[in-house]
């Protein structure tokens, strides 16, 4: 990883982070000992259950762990295609150069379009400040920038929709406004936090399409958060699995999906309603782990095709028999 | 299934709302045809799923059935306890006694139960309202069910805020199952829960439905979800049923192009198989009412 050509294909390193919350009920450990590497102009999928960490985690690459949250340890090292690295955990809260991450270089679609744009403000208003913010542009330039990204992203008449406000667009409209002001800045790394989740699947097929091409044109690294397995293996180039904070499988898509070894992983993917399991009744995550205790913490192991998984020596070792 | 009779016969139902100008004088300057012209039966016994995008009419489409919202025209014949009743037209009054046998289990789990009302009070709630059980009696049925869902009688005690998103929704699938209705209908009863929960959830709606012989309308936007648990499937497009078949006919060989559409844009939960949205099936300029 520390040598040159290694470095030039990743695009963003996490090592060992950990971020903990210091609640009223004693310290809770969001995220544990996570590691992941997103590659340049790939995506990268982080699935698990919701309160598994996997938005903690993204939270803390542009360093928005609000307290009593706070990153206790690792490293979030960015590395950008011209200059040299940024260790991101190390930086000042007030670092000018966070500034210049947030939005900049590292930009973020949330979830909840509804509570991510400004009511009060327009949508040319939204997306010229996150311009101006980082360019030293004119008003003028940076209005004809959103222009040009609202119609990029599929808005219809884009010089009109500038003028308007958030609680005039539909669901679909609001969430591809959230993408144009995520990439009007032309970030090279671009965090997904379940941009489709609220939106239905005709929509939710538009904008996968709309980021893998913006992606595309723009060589942008993509992490993107979801819990829809559908979504992974149609965008993702790598998975990881996280459950209750640390990451329990790692590897491509296709090994990870089409050949889960982590029984976590297994009982996920089981718990989609597929043809598989038409008309039966469904497996639920615990029926497929069984007394399986996953619950305490391993570390990664490295398996000879360049996959991770957190199982013991004994439990790999049975594995690769049947592999 | 042939030999079933109808739970619910749904004629000609169209639910339209009138929209007003801006303005001092509220003139009606349109007509939004949310349901518009609908007719399908429900059999006893059976599941039947509503899909479509958001905007479709699905949701107010079984709302009207219900009678939580006052159709516009149509009829919808009920198999009620005491006989046929056309629900469409029955008096409000005469209403309240027939909704112990139509229930609904809604979308959020967050929002759906009262914050300030214990679980027992919320589950007994019904009960109470249609002076149906009192005192022990009440208890006992509230543990009853509450046991029933897979949660533990002491649960009763607790808010709502002391449970997780399934939970919450087993109480809220409680609460319609303690007036022993015939007719549930669930409004994206599983959308808002997380796969593993989901998988549970459901489960337990299955065997709910044999045990208590329940009718489902199952409205949904996760297709996956309804091909699961669905024996027929209607799918909704601007206040239109646009087909309605067997579900494992309708998902196999989808006829009606938007059908067809709607299918395209599931993402296969295998790599190997590339979602291919068919935007070309509908007429160009088609796009939901953005």
């Amino acid at each position: 990883m520390d040598s040159d050509s290694a470095a030039n294909d990743i695009a963003l390193s996490i090592s060992n982070l950990r971020v903990t919350f210091n609640t009223e009920e004693g310290l809770v450990v969001g995220v544990d000992d996570v590691s992941y590497q997103v590659r340049r102009g790939k995506t990268m999928a982080v699935v698990g259950e919701s309160g598994s960490g996997k938005s903690v985690t993204a939270f803390s690459i542009l360093r928005l762990i609000q307290k009593p949250g706070k990153i206790a340890g690792g490293e979030i090292i960015f590395y950008p295609t011209s200059g040299s690295p940024i260790n991101i955990t190390a930086l000042d809260e007030k670092d000018d150069l966070l500034y210049k991450l947030r939005g900049g270089y590292i930009s973020m679609i949330f979830q909840e379009p509804m509570t991510a744009l400004s009511p009060v403000h327009t949508v040319g208003n939204q997306i010229c400040e996150a311009i101006l913010l980082h360019d030293d542009v004119t008003v003028h330039e940076a209005e004809r920038r959103a222009v040009e990204m609202l119609g990029k992203v599929g808005i219809p008449q884009p010089e009109q929709r500038l003028k308007q406000y958030p609680h005039e667009f539909s669901g679909g409209m609001r969430q591809r406004v959230v993408i144009a002001m995520a990439l009007v800045c032309k970030p090279e790394i671009l965090i997904a936090d379940e941009p489709t989740t609220a939106l239905d699947v005709t929509i939710q097929a538009q904008i996968l399409e709309l980021i893998k091409e913006l992606q595309n044109d723009m060589g942008a690294a993509v992490i993107f958060i979801t819990h829809d397995i559908g979504v992974v293996a149609q965008v993702a180039d790598d998975v990881a699995v996280m459950y209750k904070g640390c990451i329990m499988e790692k590897g491509s898509v296709r090994q990870v999906l089409k050949d889960p070894l982590h029984p976590y992983t297994k009982g996920l993917l089981a718990a989609i309603p597929s043809q598989a399991n038409q008309g039966k009744r469904l497996p639920t995550i615990d029926s497929v782990i069984g007394d399986l205790n996953i619950d305490t913490r391993l570390a990664l192991a490295d398996l000879s095709n360049g996959r991770q998984v957190a199982l013991t020596q004994d439990e790999i070792s049975k594995l690769q028999i049947t592999l | 299934m042939s030999d079933r009779k109808p739970l619910i016969q749904v004629n000609r139902l169209k639910k339209h709302f009138p929209v007003f100008s801006q303005g001092f004088i509220k003139r009606q300057i349109d007509t939004i045809k949310a349901v518009d012209d609908v007719t399908f039966e429900v059999m006893q016994g059976e599941t039947l799923g509503i899909v479509g995008e958001s905007g479709s009419g699905k949701t107010t489409c079984a709302r009207s059935i219900l009678r939580a919202l006052q159709p516009t025209s149509g009829e919808v014949w009920f198999e009620a306890k005491r006989g046929r009743i056309d629900l469409a037209t029955t008096p409000e009054r005469e209403l309240k006694p027939l909704r112990q046998e139509m229930q609904m289990i809604f979308q959020d789990p967050f929002s759906s139960l009262n914050p300030r009302m214990t679980v027992g009070d919320i589950v007994g709630e019904p009960l109470i309202i249609h002076k149906l059980a009192k005192g022990k009696e009440l208890e006992d049925r509230v543990v009853e069910i509450l046991e029933k869902v897979g949660m533990r009688s002491e649960h009763r005690m607790r808010y709502p805020h002391a449970f997780s998103g399934g939970q919450r929704q087993r109480i809220g699938i409680a609460r319609a199952l303690i007036m022993r209705p015939s007719l549930v209908v669930a409004d994206e009863a599983v959308s808002a829960l997380d796969v593993s929960v989901q998988a549970q959830v459901i489960n337990l709606l299955e065997d709910l439905q044999e045990e208590f012989k329940l009718t489902y309308i199952f409205v949904a936007h996760d297709l996956s979800v309804v091909r699961h648990i669905c024996d027929r499937v209607a799918v909704m497009y601007k206040g239109k049923i646009v087909e309605m078949e067997e579900t494992e006919a309708l998902f196999e060989n989808p006829k009606h192009p938007y059908t067809q559409m709607l299918l395209s844009a599931i993402p296969s939960p295998d790599p190997d198989i590339k979602m291919k949205p068919r935007r070309d099936l509908v007429e160009s300029g088609w796009l939901p009412e953005d």
